[in-house]
């Protein structure tokens, strides 16, 4: 089903996608390729479109002119469970785990339902996620009962149970302490020496800079920088973005 | 291994159930704890129907009067026109609950909520105004049926009939057990806490919604088809009655609805209080218990019966039988 893309082209493509809300045009003609293997920052003041973008990148939205190629594959007209299904998964903004659930029975559904091989019992490949996650001792917990920090760390492991090639982190560390965010970003990027691209959404500059190989900055729906950490940080229009002129 | 032995345990219940019903039949003389037993057993495989979509998916279907309906009109229509036995109604009903759950479902089954809710209600307003101007099945006032003879083992129709809804239950609940200790369950219950992460996570929502709006939709239709010859009778307004799904949803919110046990008991449990105030007060202060137990659960125990047992099922919804 997937045609084979050739080795250097872009793990992702967003080709000029316009997305509008009414008359509220949230993202305007954005273009950007994720190579694979990528870690890339996205940021952008809030209400700049950051999370419409990777919400028509997931599928939970679908944009109104613009194509999203996966893996040389269209999959602009696709339900976010075919997407899951192809590899890509995300986190929350604000977690949204299953509430009648263990934290295992969570990372179970993304086991049972994104069809990966099965040549490991299926609670063994959960809880080998959880090990990985710090979460292996919650394992049979209600997610009401998690931390701030755990529930996000749940997000991920859900996402990492749908075995994606891409992975969407939308806020992960908003509202944790200095030290949890040292905690969330050392395993993103250990996930990302995996061969995982990720995409992460962050406020907090220092797991930005600490965290990208490249940041694209949004601003009322259009790429203002695109490049460098340290180069689009040290861009005025960023600056202005972010801090106002 | 411990699945495995839970699965023993179910069938050999079923089959001690449906031994003792049988054994009962051939027993007992009075035909009337077969005619009260009847509706209890009816209300159990509707409270469990409806918990499939309603329960697992949490997709409140107020329409279990218009699949009950069509169920009862089906073998009603298939009787008059070719005479067909009780197995072949029962099964064209199935046949046709499944079909109207997949119309309905395609149609409805975005919308959440309020919203689904409402137009479920809508959906047994139309038919009821179809089948009530359709001659054949004798249009509003309704048509009177001739029993055809019984068949041996059985001395009344009644008692055949209790036997083939007792039939009809076990396999309701034998179904509503494998979907709730399969992967569909597990969709399901991703679903019913959050929708879009459960796409996200590669659950294909609308394709289970679907599934579980068939599958209930036919078990409905198929408790309704005895009903007309239950009653030797059927109209369209005691067909359609509105409480059908107040029943059916009071049942299966009553009894808890995460485990498949949950509306056997709530069904149980009301079916039985209604049949004794039917006869005992009046049958109109059913409606009135009905409410009172509705309101007491939604506020003292959420979870129903079942989670008041094992306050674990507070928690979980999925598992073991």
């Amino acid at each position: 089903m997937t045609p084979a893309a050739a080795p250097d082209a872009p793990l992702l493509q967003v080709g000029a996608i316009t997305k509008t809300f009414g008359g509220f045009t949230a993202l305007d003609n954005i273009s950007v390729d994720i190579r694979k293997g990528e870690r890339f920052g996205l940021i952008g003041p809030n209400g700049s479109g950051k999370t419409t973008l990777i919400n028509c990148i997931s599928g939970a939205l679908r944009p109104q002119v613009g194509s999203v190629v996966f893996c040389g594959e269209d999959i602009t007209q696709l339900p976010p469970h075919l997407r899951a299904r192809r590899g890509i998964a995300r986190s929350f903004q604000i977690p949204r785990p299953f509430k009648s659930m263990t934290v295992l029975e969570n990372l179970m559904v993304g086991l049972d339902f994104a069809k990966v091989d099965s040549s490991q019992p299926e609670e063994d490949v959960a809880m080998s996620i959880l090990t990985r996650m710090g979460l292996a001792s919650k394992a049979s917990a209600s997610t009401d009962t998690l931390s701030q920090v755990e529930l996000r760390k749940m997000e991920l492991a859900r996402a990492m149970a749908v075995r994606p090639k891409l992975l969407i982190s939308d806020e992960a560390m908003a509202g944790l302490s200095s030290s949890e965010v040292d905690e969330v970003l050392d395993l993103l990027i250990s996930l990302g020496e995996e061969d995982i691209t990720i995409i992460m959404i962050e406020h907090i500059m220092q797991a930005v800079m600490r965290f990208s190989e490249r940041v694209m900055c949004l601003d009322a729906g259009k790429i203002i920088a695109l490049g460098a950490p340290a180069e689009v940080m040290g861009n005025k229009r960023v600056q202005e973005a972010y801090l106002g002129t | 291994m411990m699945k495995h032995r839970n699965s023993i345990v179910f069938w050999a219940g079923a089959a001690v159930f449906l031994i003792a019903v049988l054994s009962m039949t051939q027993i007992v003389r009075n035909e009337y704890p077969f005619f009260a037993g009847y509706v209890i057993l009816q209300f159990i495989a509707l409270a469990v129907a409806w918990s499939i979509l309603g329960g697992y998916a949490g997709y409140v279907n107020f329409g279990t009067n218009a699949f009950f309906g069509v169920g009862v009109y089906t073998a009603v229509a298939l009787f008059k026109a070719t005479g067909a036995p009780l197995v072949v109604q029962i099964a064209a009903a199935a046949v046709v609950g499944m079909t109207l759950g997949f119309g309905v479902g395609l149609l409805t089954l975005r919308m959440r909520g309020i919203f689904f809710s409402i137009a479920t209600i809508a959906l047994a307003i139309i038919i009821e105004t179809f089948v009530m101007n359709w001659r054949f099945v004798g249009g509003a006032a309704g048509i009177q049926i001739q029993r055809p003879p019984v068949m041996a083992p059985f001395d009344s129709y009644v008692k055949m009939l209790f036997f083939v809804q007792a039939l009809l239950v076990v396999i309701a609940v034998s179904i509503a057990r494998y979907i709730q200790n399969s992967r569909i369950g597990r969709g399901l219950q991703a679903l019913r806490d959050d929708e879009l992460a459960a796409e996200c996570t590669g659950v294909p929502t609308l394709k289970l919604k679907l599934v579980a709006c068939m599958i209930s939709g036919a078990l409905i239709s198929a408790a309704g088809a005895p009903a007309a010859m239950y009653l030797q009778y059927a109209d369209p307004s005691s067909a359609f009655n509105l409480s059908y799904s107040v029943s059916a949803l009071a049942m299966a919110l009553i009894g808890g609805t995460a485990h498949w046990i949950g509306p056997v008991l709530g069904a149980i449990l009301l079916g039985s209080t209604q049949q004794l105030l039917a006869v005992t007060i009046s049958s109109e202060v059913n409606v009135l218990v009905l409410g009172i137990m509705l309101v007491l659960f939604v506020v003292g125990a959420p979870k129903g019966i079942i989670g008041l047992l094992r306050p674990r099922y507070r928690l979980r919804a999925g598992g073991k039988p």
